[in-house]
C-alpha cells in the first residue's frame, strides 16, 4: 500500500517537474517583458515601456506584417496540397511511382532545414540564370514554407482520412453521388477538423521559420523571425520579450479556441453517428 | 471566393490523375529536382561565377567531368570530420536526455486518470505551438548571468560538477557551452520524445501486468520485462524524431552554443554564405543527408511494422 502511494507521488512529482521545465522559459519571457531595465535579466520594477516602443519599431513591425502574409498564404497552400497528397496516399493504393511519392511527401519532415533551404536556393538560382525569373523575395520564401507545410499538413490530414469509415462514401456513391459530390458532401465535412488543425500548424510553422527564410529571402524581404534571430544573436533584447509575449498570448488563445471548436465538432459528429446507427 | 474554391475542388476531385498529379509534380519540381541540383553542384567545379558543365563536347567526344574535390576535402580536413562527429555526439546526448526525462513522463501521463489525460496531452503540445525561436531565446535569458536557472545552478554549486565533467568552460559561466547547447536541444525536442511514447504506452494492455503480478513478478520486474519491451516501437520513434533533426540543427547552436560547439549545419551555412564555395556547401549537405539516412531507415522500418501490427 505504502509503495503505491509513494509511486503516485513520485509520478506526480515527475510530471510536475516536467511541466515546469516545459513552461519555465515561456513564463520568464513574459515576466521579463515587463521589466524596467535595459538588461532583461535584472529585475528593476514594472513597466510597459517596451510595449509602448513597439509601434515605432518599423523593422519589427514590417517583419511581422510580412510574416503574417507569408504564413496565411502558406497555411492555405499547404492545406490544399496536403489534402490532395493525403487523399492520394489513402485512396489510391496503386499508381506508378507511389513509393517515390510517399517518400517525397514525408522527406521534408526529417530533412535538415539547412539542406532544404540550400537545395531550393541553388535551384532558384539555376532557374533564374536560365530564364531570368524568379527574383528572391516573398514568393520564394512562400515556396520554401509550403514545401515543409505540405508535409506536415499531409501527415495530419492523412491520419484523419485513414480513420474514416469507407462505408459512408460508398453509401453516397450507391445513392448516385458523383465522385466530386462524394468528396465535397461527405469526405470534406468529415476531414474539416483535421484540415483546420493542419492550417493552424502550418500557419505557426511558417510564422516561426528562420532557416528556410534566411536562405530564400531577398533584399527587402526580412520576416519577423529573421529580425528576432539577428537581435537574439547579438544578445538579450527587451523588445524581443515584448513581441514574444504578444505572440505567445495570441497563439495560446488561437490554439485553445481552435481545439475547443475541433473537440466540439468531433463530439457533434459522434453523436450524429450514433443517432444514425441507432435509426 | 467560396464558389471558386468549390469549383477548384470539383475540378480536382473529378480526375484521379489530377489529384495525384498536382502534389506529385509539386514535389518533383520543388523537392527532388532541387536536391538533384545540389548533388550535381557537389561534383562540379566553380568557374568564376558559373559551373563547368558536367558533360562537354570535346574533339567530337562526349566528356564527363566529375570533381570530387569537395568530398575529398571533407575526408581529409579534420575540421569537417570533427564537426560531423560532434554533431552526432550532441544529437546522441540530447536523445538520451530526452529519453531519460520523457519516458517516465510519458509513462506517468499514460497511467494518469483517463479524465485528465487530454489536458495533460494538451499541456505538452501547447509549448510546441508557441514559437520555437522565442523559447530558445528565452533559455538565453535563463542561463545568462542573473537568469533564474543560472542562479539556481550556481547557487547550488552544480556548476562545479558541470565544470569537472568538462561541460562548461569555467564555473559560473553556463552560456555558449556544450551544456547550454544540449540543454536547449533537449528542451526543444522533448515533446517529440514524449508524444510517440505516450501514444504507445497509453494503448498498452494492462492485463499483461496483472498477469505478471499474479505470477509473482514485482512491479519493478513487470515494468522492465513487459512495459519496456512492449514500448520499443515508441522508444525508437521518439529517439529518431529527436536525433535526426538535432544533427542538422542550426538555430539552437547559433543562439546557445559557442565556439567549442560548432555543428555541421553552421559549417554548411558558412561555406555557402561566407566562403561562397557552393560545391563545398553542396558536398557538406550531401554528406549530412547520408548521415541521417541510416537512422531514417530504422525509423521507417519500425513505423511500417507498427502499422502492420495495427491492422
Amino acid at each position: 500500500m505504502n509503495g503505491t502511494v509513494l509511486n503516485r507521488w513520485f509520478g506526480r512529482g515527475w510530471l510536475g517537474a516536467g511541466y515546469v521545465f516545459l513552461y519555465l522559459p515561456i513564463v520568464a519571457l513574459v515576466l521579463y517583458s515587463f521589466n524596467d531595465s535595459a538588461i532583461p535579466n535584472v529585475w528593476r520594477g514594472f513597466t510597459l515601456k517596451w510595449y509602448a516602443a513597439l509601434p515605432a519599431d518599423s523593422e519589427l513591425l514590417g517583419g511581422l506584417w510580412l510574416s503574417l502574409k507569408i504564413a496565411l498564404m502558406t497555411a492555405f497552400g499547404s492545406v490544399v496540397l496536403g489534402t490532395l497528397a493525403a487523399f492520394t496516399l489513402v485512396k489510391y493504393k496503386r499508381f506508378a511511382g507511389r513509393t517515390l511519392f510517399s517518400g517525397m511527401v514525408s522527406a521534408p519532415l526529417v530533412m535538415p532545414e539547412v539542406v532544404l533551404g540550400l537545395s531550393l536556393l541553388l535551384m532558384l538560382v539555376s532557374v533564374q540564370r536560365a530564364i531570368g525569373f524568379p527574383e528572391r523575395g516573398v514568393m520564394t520564401i512562400w515556396l520554401g514554407h509550403m514545401l515543409l507545410g505540405m508535409a506536415y499538413a499531409t501527415v495530419v490530414i492523412q491520419a484523419r482520412l485513414q480513420d474514416l469509415n469507407p462505408q459512408l462514401e460508398e453509401a453516397a456513391m450507391d445513392l448516385g453521388a458523383k465522385p466530386h459530390q462524394v468528396f465535397t458532401l461527405v469526405t470534406l465535412p468529415m476531414i474539416t477538423p483535421s484540415m483546420l488543425s493542419a492550417w493552424l500548424l502550418t500557419f505557426t510553422l511558417s510564422l516561426d521559420d528562420v532557416v528556410l527564410s534566411a536562405f530564400l529571402s531577398g533584399p527587402g524581404a526580412t520576416t519577423m523571425p529573421l529580425v528576432i534571430f539577428s537581435r537574439a544573436r547579438l544578445g538579450l533584447n527587451p523588445s524581443v520579450n515584448a513581441v514574444a509575449t504578444i505572440i505567445v498570448v495570441l497563439v495560446a488563445i488561437g490554439v485553445v479556441a481552435a481545439s475547443y471548436w475541433i473537440a466540439n465538432a468531433e463530439r457533434r459528429r459522434t453523436l450524429e453517428m450514433t443517432a444514425a446507427n441507432r435509426a | 471566393m467560396a464558389n471558386r474554391l468549390r469549383n477548384l475542388f470539383q475540378r480536382l476531385a473529378r480526375g484521379r490523375s489530377a489529384v495525384i498529379g498536382v502534389p506529385y509534380l509539386w514535389l518533383l519540381a520543388f523537392f527532388l529536382f532541387p536536391f538533384l541540383i545540389v548533388a550535381r553542384i557537389s561534383v562540379s567545379e566553380m568557374e568564376n561565377v558559373t559551373f563547368k558543365d558536367l558533360v562537354t563536347l570535346k574533339d567530337g567526344l562526349l566528356q564527363l567531368t566529375l570533381k570530387f574535390g569537395g568530398y575529398q576535402f571533407i575526408t581529409q580536413d579534420s575540421l569537417y570530420f570533427d564537426t560531423y562527429l560532434r554533431s552526432v555526439k550532441y544529437a546522441a546526448a540530447t536523445t538520451l536526455i530526452c529519453l531519460g526525462i520523457g519516458y517516465p513522463f510519458a509513462y506517468f501521463m499514460a497511467r494518469a486518470k483517463a479524465t485528465v489525460q487530454p489536458a495533460l496531452l494538451m499541456l505538452v503540445m501547447l509549448p510546441f505551438w508557441t514559437s520555437f525561436l522565442l523559447r530558445v531565446y528565452a533559455w538565453k535569458g535563463l542561463l545568462s548571468e542573473g537568469g533564474w536557472v543560472e542562479e539556481l545552478i550556481v547557487g547550488s554549486g552544480l556548476d562545479q560538477l558541470l565544470f569537472a565533467a568538462g561541460l562548461i568552460e569555467a564555473p559560473g559561466r553556463l552560456m555558449n557551452t556544450p551544456f547550454s547547447l544540449v540543454l536547449g536541444m533537449s528542451y526543444t525536442y522533448l515533446p517529440f520524445m514524449i508524444l510517440p511514447l505516450y501514444a504507445n504506452l497509453a494503448k498498452m494492455d494492462l492485463r499483461l501486468l496483472e498477469a505478471a503480478a499474479d505470477l509473482g513478478a514485482s512491479a519493478w520486474v513487470g515494468f522492465w520485462t513487459i512495459t519496456v519491451p512492449l514500448s520499443k516501437a515508441g522508444i525508437i520513434a521518439g529517439a529518431m524524431l529527436v536525433f535526426i533533426p538535432c544533427i542538422g540543427e542550426f538555430v539552437i547552436p547559433e543562439l546557445l552554443g559557442g565556439p567549442r560547439t560548432l555543428m555541421i549545419g553552421r559549417v554548411m551555412w558558412d561555406e555557402f554564405f561566407s566562403n561562397n564555395d557552393w560545391p563545398m556547401a553542396a558536398s557538406v549537405a550531401v554528406v549530412m543527408v547520408l548521415l541521417i539516412i541510416v537512422p531514417l531507415a530504422v525509423f521507417n522500418k519500425y513505423q511500417a511494422e507498427s502499422q502492420e501490427l495495427r491492422k
